[in-house]
């Protein structure tokens, strides 16, 4: 298969929470997500309260997807950053590490350049926490070890009940 | 490529509808979302133009229910089936757990099946994937029209590695949540194998 399955527990996602909590003040921002390349929520920071956040993962994957597609077309890798502007809130997208999507929708409290900044610093960090999450797996791959899975004793009764 | 979380202990799959124009990819997905509880499911996203051909795609998130805890999500995609959409397509195919291919029954429709079939298989291993290794089914839509090619003969030219496949009528819904069973249940028994 191509790619792996993406893994996290519980210690990485709270760090990765804190990341997200840390940009969200300091960029002032309503709302900041991180969204898996294929379109899964991974984490999500500020008031989410009125947003249906499993759609806006699912575009906003598919924007990154459509903008990447048209990089390719023109000879560029990958267009990092894309920025929509609205009449009050403005949303600002940002691949990270070939594996993540940034998302944060800010309004007129703050700016275009704060915003920028504070992702910047962020998207380090993640970057980081994700390569350490790529190589944990790896490794826990070749040591054959698994952390209680909840598949191994998965039956075809527990499918079929999901379809009750 | 699922994406497992065990902080929030939620499993999240990626279901993808593939086939030709207008075999109704989109009607299976309308249907499932017309069936479902509310609290099961979230909004049905469609990116589609004027006349309600899909432009990029449909998405419909499906949550089944628990399994030894862990919430069990899908996420249901379908692919724009117009031939010159082709980039789209193979966008769409990223990360894909499962596969649906729905096929048009019509006879007149034998070779957009076939041609969109040679599609899904290139768009796949351009991605890495190989269909015969990923969990899949087929679905013969359309059974209630009557210009409809014999079963054999769909078998024989869209389903050589006779893998599950079911009969539809997608605005009745016939078909349709047998043929999401069949894939989810094997994207789930994928799952058990590598963990």
């Amino acid at each position: 298969m191509a790619g792996s399955d993406l893994v996290m527990y519980e210690d990485e996602f709270q760090k990765i929470d804190e990341e997200l909590q840390k940009l969200h003040q300091q960029a002032n921002a309503t709302v900041v997500f991180l969204v898996d390349k294929n379109g899964q929520l991974i984490a999500s920071a500020g008031d989410t309260h009125d947003i249906d956040t499993t759609s806006l993962a699912s575009l906003t994957a598919g924007n990154i997807a459509a903008t990447g597609g048209i990089a390719r077309l023109l000879g560029e890798k990958e267009f990092t950053i894309l920025f929509h502007e609205g009449e009050k809130d403005n949303i600002h997208i940002s691949l990270i590490g070939q594996r993540v999507i940034l998302v944060v929708i800010f309004d007129q409290r703050s700016s275009l350049g704060l915003v920028r900044l504070r992702v910047k610093k962020t998207s380090e960090s993640l970057t980081k926490l994700f390569d350490d999450i790529t190589s944990k797996a790896e490794k826990e791959k070749l040591e054959g070890k698994t952390a209680e899975s909840p598949f191994a004793e998965i039956s075809d009764e527990d499918i079929d009940n999901l379809f009750k | 490529m699922s994406f497992i979380n065990y902080s929030s202990r939620e499993i999240n799959c990626k279901i993808v509808y593939y086939g030709p124009g207008l075999c109704g990819k989109t009607t299976n997905l309308q249907f499932i979302y017309k069936k479902t509880n509310p609290e099961q499911k979230g909004k049905l996203i469609s990116l589609a133009t004027e006349t309600e051909r899909t432009l990029f795609f449909d998405f419909l998130p499906l949550a089944l229910g628990d399994i030894r805890g862990f919430k069990v999500r899908f996420h249901l995609y379908t692919v724009p089936g117009q031939v010159f959409y082709a980039a789209s397509r193979k966008l769409i195919l990223k990360g894909v757990d499962g596969v649906i291919f729905v096929a048009d029954s019509q006879i007149e429709r034998m070779e957009a099946n076939i041609e969109s079939l040679d599609d899904l298989k290139i768009n796949l291993a351009e991605q890495g994937y190989n269909l015969e290794k990923l969990p899949y089914a087929v679905q013969y839509n359309k059974r209630d029209l009557p210009n409809v090619a014999p079963l054999e003969e769909l078998n024989k030219l869209l389903n050589a590695d006779n893998v599950a496949w079911f009969e539809g009528v997608a605005p009745t819904g016939v078909g349709v949540f047998e043929t999401l069973k069949s894939v989810a249940k094997q994207v789930l028994l994928e799952l058990k194998k590598h963990y």
